[in-house]
């Protein structure tokens, strides 16, 4: 139970990060002044949940490492985040439909986990649902805006959709995680609540919601797209530089 | 009456306000001042953005994406003061991105190691204050209260990058010749941030007269340097300045002279860096060209439907 617990923070924790990261990129590259102040702001809070996280998944472990060790002395291969969240930037579309298909599942994942019979994750899913709330607002308010606003930007909005939709199944919870769902550890399943949603948004943003195509998934098991390398490296590159400096 | 007006109100110490006659001197003294100011802020994001990606630690990432942001926040404040004065913030962007404007050539320096980051908060951040905190008794109200908010900003800022330097100083013998070297880098450009000597800044009379300037560039100097040698003695560290000598006549250090014909190559935007900041604003703002367009037609849109 501990290694699956363990496992299914990392995930959540390698989620946060990993977009957090991706969101830190767009910082003086945003369309206007008011986005790269809204992104880092959004990355930052991302930031903070990853970093509790890291710090409980120490805890669970119990072998003394503390939250920079889960960031940056790890390899691709022991991450456990979703492969939705190491996808590239793209242009802002692709950026904003990445992060309403990752907001509303994890709004949903935020409100059933204030009802977890883990204190820590209970505390910690009141203050990250009402972050996540505001995160959604700003994606959903972004696509609808896309998508109702020129024919350029509903063409680069429905490529965006269509391009993230593919890596949308697994954010919608595990299939290993039966022990921890039957303990009250974590919510049920959140896939017909974040189907309707989400189809909600598209419609108000006259999109089309994409027939199932393909799905691609791996990256909450540890097997990731090529993209995560990269960001790794470049994250992790100074801090193993020096090995056991404090900053 | 007017010119009487504003006389008055200058001579009084007063605000002037957006809706006050002024002079067309001061109104274009003052877009010029805030214009370039809010150019700084926005391209200071850049050297110290790159290492975003790159911090050593959560905390530190933390820390300095809230930095960068705040310094977009600056921007958006100063744009704004400039606004109030008749000129939109788009106009000033286009002046940036056709150079007809400056930003401050401090951050035409590279930033090629960590330790620049902590360099950067502890002196440039640090010579900012000194620059801006006069700033927050302007005669023009919209930019004195500006400053007021970006000056709290700015001293955290600072806070946070002598901290680095001091966990650096502190750390492996690595981390402490990386400060150092920070330190040899950003030491002289931030004696030439308070610009030319006052014997070089025709500017500077006018400016002081109208209460848009307080202290001379040479005073601010002065300031900074008092301030910052027992700050760096506290580090272990050494300023890159043979002359640097505490004068107890005087009750000041007295320092060498910077490298003014470097001041002026920097100024007038000498070598690849003003290329690649610009280069990266002017990317951000043509490929964000089709979102600004989507969001003002969405907008039109809601406002013809609830019209109808």
């Amino acid at each position: 139970m501990t290694a699956d617990l363990l496992t299914h923070v990392l995930r959540q924790g390698d989620r946060a990060l990993v977009l957090s990261h991706r969101l830190a990129q767009w910082i003086t590259h945003a369309p206007t002044l008011e986005e790269d102040v809204a992104l880092a702001n959004i990355s930052l809070d991302l930031l903070g949940q990853a970093r509790h996280l890291f710090t409980y998944a120490g805890e669970i472990e119990g072998k003394g490492h503390d939250e920079d060790h889960f960031a940056y002395w790890r390899d691709a291969a022991e991450f456990r985040n979703p492969l939705l969240v190491e996808q590239p930037n793209g242009d802002f579309a692709v950026t904003i439909a990445r992060q309403v298909f990752h907001d509303q599942a994890a709004l949903l994942y935020w409100e059933s986990m204030t009802e977890s019979t883990d204190a820590t994750l209970a505390a910690l899913a009141a203050r990250a649902r009402n972050e996540t709330a505001f995160h959604l607002q700003h994606s959903a308010g972004w696509l609808i805006r896309l998508g109702d606003g020129t024919d350029e930007s509903q063409r680069r909005a429905q490529a965006g959709v269509d391009a993230m939709w593919p890596f949308t199944l697994e954010l919608l919870g595990a299939d290993d995680e039966g022990a921890l769902r039957a303990d009250g550890l974590i919510g049920g399943s959140i896939e017909t609540a974040w189907r309707a949603a989400v189809a909600g948004t598209l419609l108000e943003a006259g999109l089309r919601t994409p027939t199932e195509a393909h799905q691609r998934a791996g990256g909450i098991h540890g097997t990731h797209s090529e993209h995560l390398e990269p960001l790794l490296e470049e994250m992790q590159q100074l801090a193993r530089a020096h090995p056991g400096a404090s900053w | 009456m007017n010119q009487a007006h504003f006389d008055a109100l200058i001579e009084a110490d007063e605000r002037i306000e957006p809706d006050d006659w002024m002079p067309d001197d001061y109104r274009n003294a003052l877009v010029r001042q805030i214009a370039q100011h809010a150019h700084s802020e926005i391209i200071g994001m850049q050297p110290e953005g790159e290492w975003i990606t790159r911090a050593p630690s959560l905390r530190r990432k933390a820390i300095l994406t809230a930095k960068v942001q705040d310094e977009a926040g600056h921007g958006l404040y100063l744009y704004g003061a400039a606004e109030s004065l008749g000129t939109p913030r788009s106009e000033l962007l286009d002046r940036l991105h056709t150079k007809t404007q400056k930003y401050s050539s401090i951050f035409n320096y590279p930033t090629p190691e960590w330790a620049d980051i902590g360099a950067i908060g502890w002196l440039v951040d640090g010579a900012a204050i000194m620059n801006q905190v006069p700033l927050c008794r302007c005669s023009y109200g919209p930019y004195g209260r500006a400053m007021v908010r970006i000056c709290k900003e700015e001293s955290f800022h600072q806070r946070q990058g002598y901290q680095i330097m001091l966990s650096l100083s502190q750390g492996t013998p690595e981390q402490q010749a990386m400060a150092q070297r920070a330190l040899d880098r950003w030491w002289w450009p931030s004696i030439m941030m308070f610009g030319p000597p006052d014997s070089d800044s025709p500017n500077t009379g006018r400016s002081m007269a109208w209460g848009i300037k307080r202290f001379t560039n040479d005073e601010l100097r002065q300031n900074f340097v008092d301030a910052t040698v027992p700050q760096a003695e506290l580090l272990g560290l050494t300023p890159p300045d043979n002359a640097l000598v505490w004068n107890a006549e005087r009750g000041h250090y007295d320092f060498g002279e910077p490298d003014w014909d470097e001041f002026a190559r920097m100024v007038r935007g000498e070598g690849e860096i003003p290329d690649v900041r610009i280069g990266v604003r002017r990317a951000a703002h043509d490929e964000g060209d089709w979102v600004r367009k989507a969001a003002a037609a969405y907008a039109g849109k809601r406002d013809a439907r609830s019209a109808a």
